[in-house]
């Protein structure tokens, strides 16, 4: 669904992706792990046209997206739940959700938003609140409903268990599950939190300062020694991986 | 009862007092200390000194801002600001009802008895500002686009309709749509070199594009007459009827048509209306997009462009359809203003203008409609009022600005209009 190849990110002079090389199959949960700054949330925008690929090609369901500008990429299906989740915070939950949905045919908003609120049920008891005076759990709720509210195929999430306590990071990470298998959309997840990630996860991805380093199933990295040394256990990530 | 109601620390406030009346001088020296006259007869002009006043304006600002710290520091702000508040929470609640009475106060004024012409032709001009500040909103309010530069649609409004009636004998009511269209792609000229820009640097280009525009106005001479500018514009007609006191040939007056005893009251109350009609056109039309997808994306560029970059709202279109549509407004109401005084010079749209609308916008509260109609009373209305007291009108002027920065910084109603209320009706549960 998701090919990506050979992909370089600059920032002014600084390689922030040094050739990368991914692949999302549609249904799948595919996670995304490493350090801070290894370069996760570039590849992440990089999808999404924002900061440009220098080099190297992306491809959705079959088609070029590399030279696409940011909002049509969206529009093919592709939503992003963005670092830091960016939602609105003068505007309510409900207008958050309503610009979700500016791309997604309006006949199927009543729907969608019904759907949001039962994985979100939070949501919809604080949907006339201004989303800046949420809870961090439910921003992030908000984010990811807001993604949803434009009907993706394919749903970036950028650490959503961020700041999160961890009965809100598992209740979250339930509801990935149940967009997953429920409304099949695929799902790349990008974490710092490998044990749940890749728990979740079909399969998963090391990066390493803008390097994919592994690739494996879900399980096979959770129980490989250097995973573990590096990302579980409370190891330096300075171990080299893959080399 | 608090610690703050102790007794108030007098060396800091002599202190804080001292460097304020500091601050006074070096202001009052070159501002009031030399003035400027016409020593007549040839002689050009003089400097004379006011020094008196400079010691007089220290000792003011030193006096006051003693009295400030030392009396309100400890009691009053606190309360004048929650009762403010309170005021604004009062204003939320109620909009409706406030905007109901507003517009229907608004429909009988002329008919007041108190209601001279004056008093109507300094409505039309509160309303004039209202309209822009409505329309300057839409960029600066709900787009989040810093334009300082808004005079130059209403310049290009005012000229559309006064070139074509020059040219094409057009009537206000044919000038209309095409002052407001070319207002439109003027909106969109500036629009593209600014795309990539925000904040600070977007409002220096449009500051820049205003003069530009005001400098083509007044070198272009063959097409615009320079400053000179162009005169006898039509008035508009009601319906066709003239306000006139003996219409042309084969013509029927407003006065005549309704068996009314000539009044030169008549057309002043038409014009009022007219651009009551116009500024309420303005603002239906924008409550009514703030509800539209577009209008969303307005606001959702405002406070974060990337995270309308990545829900697919494009924002090229997005910032251009703003600015368009913000001066088309600024085009209406130009060839409003061109129509009602019958005349337009460069020197009508000078910076001021743009400063003075961007005003309005700003400390009515940033997107808020109601607060751009109390602005535009508070800083048109009551200047335009007290012109009998000349200069110090501006006093005025200056100290209500000072006055809504320290206690309303953020705007008279700082508070945005959700679109919607309640998006899924929550019915409250009957209790069985
Ligand atoms: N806008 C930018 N300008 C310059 N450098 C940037 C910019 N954004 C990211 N970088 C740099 O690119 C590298 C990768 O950053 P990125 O945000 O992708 O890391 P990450 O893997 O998401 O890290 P984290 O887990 O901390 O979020 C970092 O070295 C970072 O400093
Ligand atoms: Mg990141």
């Amino acid at each position: 669904m998701l090919t990506v190849r050979g992909v370089h990110t600059f920032y002014g002079n600084i390689e922030a992706l040094r050739g990368v090389d991914l692949d999302v199959a549609a249904g799948e949960i595919v996670s995304l792990i490493g350090a801070n700054g290894a370069g996760k949330s570039t590849l992440l925008m990089t999808i999404c046209g924002n900061p440009r690929a220098a080099r190297g090609t992306i491809s959705f369901e079959g088609e070029d997206i590399t030279h696409e500008e940011t909002y049509r990429i969206v529009r093919r299906g592709i939503a992003q739940a963005p670092e830091g989740r960016r939602i609105f915070p003068h505007m309510t939950v409900i207008e958050n959700l309503q610009l979700g949905a500016l791309v997604a045919p309006e006949e199927h908003f009543e729907d969608d938003l019904r759907r949001v609120f039962e994985l979100f049920p939070r949501l919809r008891e604080r949907q006339t609140q201004r989303g800046g005076t949420l809870s961090g759990g439910e921003q992030q709720m908000l984010a990811i409903g807001r993604a949803l509210m434009s009907r993706p195929r394919l749903l970036l999430l950028d650490e959503p268990s961020l700041g999160l306590a961890p009965l809100v990071v598992r209740q979250i990470y339930d509801v990935v599950r149940e967009i997953n298998e429920q409304q099949h959309v695929t799902i790349f997840l990008v974490e710092q939190n490998a044990f749940n990630a890749l728990r979740l996860a079909h399969r998963g991805y090391v990066m390493v300062t803008g390097r994919i380093t592994m690739t494996g199933t879900g399980r096979e990295l959770l129980t490989n020694r250097e995973v573990r040394a590096a990302y579980l256990e409370g190891g330096q990530p300075t171990v080299r991986v893959g080399g | 009862m608090s610690a703050r109601a102790g007794s108030p620390d007098f060396p800091g406030i002599l202190r804080d007092s001292g460097l304020v009346a500091l601050v006074a001088l070096f202001l009052a020296f070159p501002l009031v200390g030399f003035h400027t006259i016409d020593q007549g007869g040839g002689a050009g002009m003089g400097i004379e000194t006011r020094f008196p006043w400079v010691v007089v304006a220290v000792a003011a600002a030193f006096v006051g801002r003693f009295l400030q710290l030392a009396l309100l520091r400890t009691h009053a702000p606190v309360a004048v600001e929650r009762s403010l508040s309170r005021l604004g929470e009062v204003f939320q609640r109620n909009t409706v009802w406030i905007a109901a009475a507003a517009i229907t106060f608004a429909i009988v004024l002329p008919m007041l008895p108190f209601a001279d012409r004056r008093l109507v032709d300094l409505a039309t001009l509160v309303l004039t500002y209202v309209m822009l500040g409505w329309g300057l909103n839409i960029v600066v309010g709900l787009a989040g686009l810093l334009d300082l530069g808004y005079v130059a649609f209403y310049a290009v409004g005012a000229y559309s309709f006064a070139l074509f009636a020059l040219h094409f004998d057009f009537t206000f009511w044919m000038a209309l749509p095409i002052a407001g269209l070319f207002a439109a792609a003027f909106g969109v000229l500036l629009g593209f070199p600014v795309l990539r820009l925000r904040g600070d640097y977007l409002a220096i280009v449009t500051l820049g594009f205003g003069e530009i525009i005001r400098i083509i106005l007044l070198n272009w001479y063959p097409v615009t007459r320079g400053p000179n500018g162009i005169s006898d514009i039509p008035r508009p007609s009601f319906f066709g009827l003239e306000f006139t006191r003996r219409p042309a040939e084969g013509e029927v007056a407003f006065h005549e048509f309704f068996g009314l005893e000539y009044s030169g009251l008549h057309r002043i109350v038409f014009l009022y209306y007219l651009i009551l009609a116009l500024a309420l056109i303005t603002n239906l039309f924008t409550l009514r997009i703030r509800r539209l997808p577009i209008g969303r994306a307005w606001e959702a560029l405002r406070e974060d462009e990337i995270a309308c970059r990545t829900l697919g709202i494009n924002p090229t279109n997005t910032k251009l359809s703003a600015f368009a549509i913000g001066a088309m407004f600024g085009g209406f109401a130009g060839s409003f203003f061109a129509a009602r005084q019958g005349f337009v010079s460069p020197e009508s749209f000078t910076f001021v203008e743009s400063a003075l609308i961007l005003a309005v916008v700003v400390l009515g509260g940033m997107g808020s409609q109601v607060g751009v109609v109390i602005a535009a009373i508070i800083l048109v209305g009551l200047p335009e009022w007290f012109r009998d007291l000349q200069e110090y009108r501006m006093l005025v002027f200056g100290g209500a600005m000072v006055a809504i920065m320290v206690w309303r910084p953020r705007g008279l109603i700082a508070h945005r209009d959700p679109t919607v209320r309640l998006g899924v009706p929550q019915r409250p549960e009957p209790s069985a």
